[in-house]
């Protein structure tokens, strides 16, 4: 048997081993995965494997074991490949039966293509990114947390002289034709510069948002495909690819439709979309994958006994983190407590069901009368990003909002679905910062990007853009929004914030708030909200005909002061309370304390519609 | 007996002639036009036969024995030639490969009961598909193939109680497009095992149909003159499947798959045969290509020049070939994930049949090829490229220009199904049933759902257009009215969802444009392109109107002409024309002064156009009722759906599909009409007065017919 060693930096080693043990029978398939899923258990084997998200992809070594935290953006069609083939070797005439899984490209040698022991298998390919808008504190605490990381696959030399290994293996002519070919690369590098569509299309790796750096890769999944979802979060464990051939196919292009007309008939911007260079896409083979509820690096992923031992640590001093969260925010709201309990339940919320079309749980916050002149917003958001693990912040304004492609719209020239700005991986924070706004025209693209965030905060659904039809993806993103004003857009809460200190220089004061702030007191928040967010809740029957009384009772006064839509509201206030209390149930003091918080919240926004009015 | 037929007889074609009273009964008129009878040969109609010379023809067929028992090649094209020129089918790849086995060797097919000669008991290499009994079996059922219940349109001319494909053939030398399209459930219900052979082996089946069709064909229209000979289009393979079940067994194997059509490329030319001649003698010989390659002679037959041999372009022979991508239809694709796409390859004719964003079935061959990394290397891409070789097209959605009848019908619903909806029908209370299973998070407003469930069932269409008056409109159009915060917006999003031919708006943000139609100039053809708006796209379907009252006033007058006439005319920028807009409207409107006075009449509160508001069948008003008991349920209610448990959810998400199928069910298949005891029921409510009575006493005969106005709240 293998050693530790081995099944991470030769799986495919390992592969070849069980499948020349197994392959008479037919279960051999399921041997392999059941072999590294055991390897993946042993205590904290995952934390050996090195990971995509932090080691460049020139560390690595190719065709060892790697893990990747990615987003599905895209599903490519799924593709036929050769599951066992025989090859021949033309000296002796002899047959060796192998296997074809987990490898772009056949081993050397004559493949018999009219071999009755071969198999044709299918495989699904996803393009995934990393997380859209990972917080930057990510990668600290991910890599504190895996401490252990094999030496092996960080040494730059030992890589080098493994990529020779491999070519001494290879015969001659195969070596040959490699090193022409990078001739090549290197002659028709300049022309690619030259001509700058060429050069854009090349690097454009498809991110959802502007600006985010990291590897993209190309996963190729070998089963029950059909489990995974657009926007899904991952943990992929799988065998890194970067054949060199891989990339040849785009290169070779001009050459090879000479040859075969059939090869013409995948445009250009298609083959760059779906094969590019494997030096920039990497392609994993995945064994395993693991789905993520959340991207929190500090909170165990896997659903386990484990988990819920932590849980049971983390939920006695919940209340104590709950309070110093609290004053911590009310500092960043300038003494706003109110504004404070507001942003943690908006922090905390999740759609956890949709009725019909109704998503539940939902809690779209906007906090209006931010200061226009300074900077304020940006330090707000600031705070939320330390707390979060992943969050964007979208400047609306005029400019952004006409030339920003918010929406996913599918390219049908190149066949995959180019990314917008609102394809985002559940729960994250979408901080619209609504003060950049200035009076102007919204051409078409804007008010096409407004519809879409307001069917984003009302019903948590981003519509894609497949030319022909419009596509419905459920979406979970927590939206707040920052602004002078009422919102333009629809939300389900508005807190006018009241500061209560007035700092001469509001800079300085927001800085060293936050630099007051100790790292493991900011781990301690963060772990607080995931928890938090990820508790069961329930509503007792005595309570609930409580609230029904309650409600009942309020309506008697005023009928107009309560209508259905607040009474949703409070029940989902009420229910964000008690969670961000760590409580599952609603108690009477919750309910009592979330009727209180509406009604300060409502008194002052009346208020404030009072001051404007009276404003000429 | 006509004479085709009597001369198949002589020939001892079939043993299974014809019945005699069908040839007779077989329309009179293309036979008169087309000189296939043999007395009217002498004497050719057109001149344009003279060139084949039928005559000669027949004289020639007679002589010769049938060529049909020449076994040794039998996927040879032209077998019944006659100077009609086969066409080669590069849909089907090249056949002639394929070799034959001597089945007497084999003895795997001994079984097999033929009253053919041994010699012919050979199958095609790797199938068990023996030519001769092929043949007669698919002869068999082209003869003898009767398909009463046939609801297709394209058999609406045919005489339902005759052998469909006679007729069809009859068509063919009528018409002259020598083209034969068959169902493939019409075979399987024919003969199972031709079927399952047709499935599995079609590259060599549909040859074989091929032979056997002309041969037929030819015998009972000797002298008719056809471009090309006749090919056979299978379609509707029952093993129909969608593009994400597709997987490697269906490789090589007839598919049919439903999807739209994105992108087609430009029409390649792909050579068939290519045309040699040498520089030094001016010999020049043929050479076919096979899989893509030519095998370019190294020596001159003729004169022994080595490598003398040039490709003549012009004289080699191509074939059109089209590659179309298809991506997979909105309606098959599970939740959360996107649609795939696959390659399909048209050939010939087929060419340019389709259009992006069309809706198509594609009958074909599903085929993989194995990548190469590089041309010259023998290192092969553990990849196969696969594509789809298209045999038929069948456009889904062109049936919808014929009538509104057949419009789901390709909408089918399986047996168990229809039983649970029938069930579901003949329940009493199916009617409270369904208006609680709409939008249950929706509070009460037990009437306004009902409305609006009468909405999505429709009336029927009555027809006057004999007597000028047009079409009758069917579509019951609402106007829910009512204070800010009732969730009209949110029934309004669920009927949206509900309904497959929606479209929501909001009257805030939509122009007079954006609802009908506007031309737009094609960036890359440079044409003017007619954009359709919502309420054309929500053709037979709902159109959503919120914020109805926010609305400008000129983009409300073209509701006009829709929520009448049902139609939607067009004059911009060079196009004039008539969109039909068969849609219900379903809008929601605040009151004038955003809360409901009650003080004030309901036209005062709505101030809307008289001429508008007379257009909309039903006007619901969703009022605060203010009433404690009212509030205690609504309370309830509403706490309800934050506790309810995930799977009290799925439950009720599953009511919304059967609903779904319920009104699509009912909206193809039930076509109601007003008994007399109905219409007398109707015609007392309305005297009385009594609208919402005459709604509940009609809704008790399963569905409403409104016609017209017939029936109106104001």
């Amino acid at each position: 048997m293998p050693s530790v060693q081995d099944w991470i930096n030769s799986p495919l080693g390992a592969v070849d081993a069980l499948f020349a043990q197994n392959s008479s029978r037919s279960d051999w398939e399921r041997k392999i995965v059941e072999y590294f899923k055991e390897k993946l258990k042993v205590n904290d084997a995952q934390s050996w494997v090195p990971s995509l998200n932090d080691v460049p992809l020139h560390y690595l070594k190719p065709n060892s074991l790697v893990k990747f935290r990615c987003m599905i953006q895209d599903m490519f069609d799924p593709e036929f490949f050769m599951g066992v083939y025989e090859t021949v070797d033309p000296s002796t005439n002899s047959k060796v039966l192998r296997c074809g899984k987990y490898k772009d490209v056949t081993d050397c040698g004559q493949i018999d293509f009219n071999s009755k022991n071969a198999v044709t298998s299918e495989r699904q390919t996803f393009y995934c990114v990393p997380i859209p808008g990972e917080s930057q504190w990510y990668s600290f605490a991910g890599s504190s947390q895996a401490r252990v990381v094999p030496s092996t696959s960080y040494t730059p030399n030992r890589h080098k002289r493994s990529y020779e290994e491999d070519d001494d293996m290879d015969t001659q002519p195969q070596q040959d034709k490699e090193n022409t070919d990078s001739k090549r690369l290197e002659t028709e590098a300049p022309s690619h510069n030259a001509s700058p569509s060429h050069c854009s299309s090349n690097l454009d790796l498809n991110f959802p948002l502007p600006g985010e750096r990291g590897p993209a890769c190309l996963v190729k999944v070998y089963e029950e495909w059909d489990g995974f979802k657009l926007n899904d979060m991952l943990e992929v464990f799988g065998i890194l690819s970067v054949d060199p051939a891989l990339s040849l196919i785009a290169e070779d292009k001009e050459a090879s439709s000479m040859l075969d007309p059939t090869e013409s008939m995948e445009t250009m911007e298609e083959q760059r979309a779906h094969s590019p260079p494997a030096s920039l896409v990497p392609r994993i083979h995945m064994l395993y994958a693991q789905p993520l509820q959340h991207n929190n690096p500090l909170l165990p992923s896997a659903v386990s006994e484990d988990k819920a031992a932590f849980l049971n640590g983390i939920l006695g001093e919940l209340a104590s983190v709950r309070a110093e969260l609290q004053t911590y925010l009310t500092h960043v709201f300038l003494g706003d407590s109110l504004a404070a309990e507001y942003l943690i339940l908006n922090l905390i919320s999740s759609v956890y069901a949709r009725r019909d079309v109704l998503p539940l749980g939902k809690f779209a916050l906007n906090i209006s009368g931010c200061p226009h002149t300074s900077p304020y917003t940006e330090h707000l958001y600031q705070a939320i990003q330390q707390l979060v693990p992943s969050s964007y912040r979208l400047c609306m304004s005029l400019n952004n909002m006409n030339s920003q492609r918010m929406v996913p719209r599918k390219d049908y020239t190149a066949n995959r679905l180019v990314s917008g700005t609102l394809q985002l991986a559940s729960n994250t924070s979408l901080f619209l910062d609504e003060t950049q706004l200035e009076q102007g025209q919204l051409d078409t693209t804007g008010v096409q990007n407004i519809t879409a965030l307001g069917n984003l905060i009302s019903w948590q659904k981003v519509d894609y853009d497949f030319n022909y039809h419009q596509m419905e993806f459920p979406c979970n993103i927590n939206v707040l929004i920052a602004s002078e004003g009422r919102s333009l857009l629809p939300c389900d809460c508005q807190v006018h914030l009241c500061p209560a200190l007035n700092p001469p220089n509001l800079e300085e004061y927001l800085k060293t708030i936050q630099l007051a702030q100790v790292s493991s007191q900011l781990n301690k928040y963060r772990i607080y909200l995931s928890v938090a967010r990820s508790l069961d809740y329930s509503i007792s029957d005595q309570m609930t005909k409580e609230v029904e009384e309650d409600f009942v009772e309020m309506r008697k006064d005023d009928p107009q002061s309560v209508s259905a839509e607040d009474l949703h509201r409070m029940l989902i206030v009420a229910r964000l309370l008690s969670l961000s209390y760590g409580q599952t149930s609603l108690s009477r003091e919750n309910w009592m304390k979330a009727k209180q918080m509406e009604l300060v919240r409502i008194s002052r926004t009346q208020q404030q519609k009072c001051v404007n009015g009276n404003e000429p | 007996m006509s004479s085709p037929s009597s001369s198949a007889r002589k020939r001892g074609r079939s043993s299974n002639p014809p019945t005699p009273g069908s040839e007779d009964v077989l329309s009179p008129s293309p036979r008169a036009r087309e000189p296939s009878t043999g007395e009217l040969q002498p004497m050719p109609t057109s001149p344009g036969t003279d060139l084949q010379s039928p005559a000669v023809q027949d004289t020639s067929l007679f002589s010769s024995p049938m060529p049909r028992l020449d076994m040794s090649s039998p996927l040879i094209y032209d077998t019944p030639s006659r100077g009609t020129p086969a066409r080669q089918r590069p849909d089907l790849g090249s056949v002639r490969k394929a070799p034959q086995v001597d089945l007497n060797s084999d003895a795997v097919k001994a079984a097999v009961a033929s009253e053919q000669a041994a010699g012919q008991r050979l199958v095609i290499w790797g199938t068990d598909v023996n030519v001769g009994t092929c043949k007669e079996k698919f002869q068999r059922f082209l003869q003898r193939f009767i398909d009463p219940e046939s609801r297709e349109d394209e058999n609406a001319s045919l005489d339902l109680n005759e052998p469909l494909y006679l007729q069809k053939l009859d068509e063919i030398s009528v018409v002259g497009d020598p083209v034969l399209n068959v169902n493939c459930s019409h075979i399987q219900a024919f003969d199972a095992d031709l079927y399952r052979q047709l499935i599995s082996y079609p590259q060599e089946v549909i040859p074989t149909f091929d032979m056997s069709v002309n041969e037929l064909f030819f015998d009972r229209f000797p002298d008719s003159v056809l471009e090309h000979q006749i090919q056979v289009r299978p379609y509707n393979a029952l093993k129909t499947r969608n593009m994400r079940s597709l997987n490697p067994e269906d490789i090589d194997q007839l598919i049919t798959i439903s999807g739209m059509v994105i992108r087609t490329s430009q029409l390649i030319p792909e050579m068939q045969e290519a045309f040699f001649r040498c520089q030094v003698c001016a010999f020049s010989t043929r050479v076919e290509v096979d899989r893509g390659r030519i095998a370019e002679p190294a020596v001159c037959r003729h004169c022994n020049t080595t490598h003398s041999l040039a490709l003549v372009h012009n004289r080699s022979v191509f074939s059109d070939k089209q590659m179309i991508k298809l991506q997979e239809s909105p309606e098959d694709m599970p939740a959360g994930q996107t649609p795939h796409t696959t390659v399909v390859y048209a050939h010939n004719d087929l060419v340019d049949k389709v259009q992006p964003g069309d809706r198509v079935n594609i009958t074909g061959i599903y085929r993989a090829a194995p990548m190469r990394v590089n041309p010259r290397q023998s290192q092969v891409k553990s990849v196969y490229k696969t594509h789809i070789d298209a045999i038929h097209f069948r456009k889904t959605d062109e049936r919808r220009l014929h009538s509104l009848d057949e419009e789901n019908e390709q909408k089918l619903f399986t047996e168990e199904r229809v039983a649970t909806l029938k069930e579901l029908a003949a329940k009493p209370d199916v009617y409270e049933r369904l208006s609680s299973a709409l939008a249950p998070s929706i509070y009460e407003h037990e009437d306004i759902k009902k409305g609006i469930l009468l909405q999505l069932f429709g009336g029927t269409r009555k027809d006057f257009s004999q007597t000028g008056r047009g079409n009758f409109r069917a579509e019951v159009n609402i106007l829910l009215c009512g204070d800010p915060g009732t969730s009209k917006s949110q029934l309004l999003q669920y009927v949206f969802n509900l309904v497959p031919r929606g479209q929501y708006t909001s009257g805030k943000g939509s122009s007079a444009v954006g609802l009908t139609a506007y031309v737009m100039k094609d960036p890359e053809t440079r044409q003017l392109v007619l954009q359709t708006g919502a309420l054309v796209l929500s053709d037979n379907g709902i159109c959503c109107i919120d914020e109805f009252d926010k609305m400008s006033d000129s983009t409300r007058s073209v509701l006009h002409e829709v929520m009448e006439q049902q139609t939607l005319s067009i004059a911009k920028a060079g196009i004039i024309c008539q969109l039909n807009a068969r849609t219900s409207i379903l809008a929601a409107a605040n009151p004038v002064e955003s809360q409901w006075n009650p003080k004030k009449t309901t036209i005062e509160n709505i101030q809307l156009p008289h001429t508008l508001l007379s257009r909309f069948d039903l006007i619901f008003l969703m009022l605060d009722p203010q009433d404690e008991a009212y509030d205690r349920r609504l309370a309830h209610h509403l706490v309800a759906l934050y506790y309810q448990s995930e799977e009290q959810i799925v439950e009720e998400y599953l009511d919304m599909a059967v609903l779904k199928d319920y009104i699509a069910y009912a909206r193809t298949y039930i076509n109601p009409r007003l008994s007399e005891e109905a219409s007398q029921a109707l015609i007392e409510a309305i005297t009385k007065d009594m609208f919402d009575e005459a709604l509940r006493a009609l809704a008790d005969e399963d569905y409403l017919t409104v016609t017209g106005k017939t029936v109106r709240l104001l």
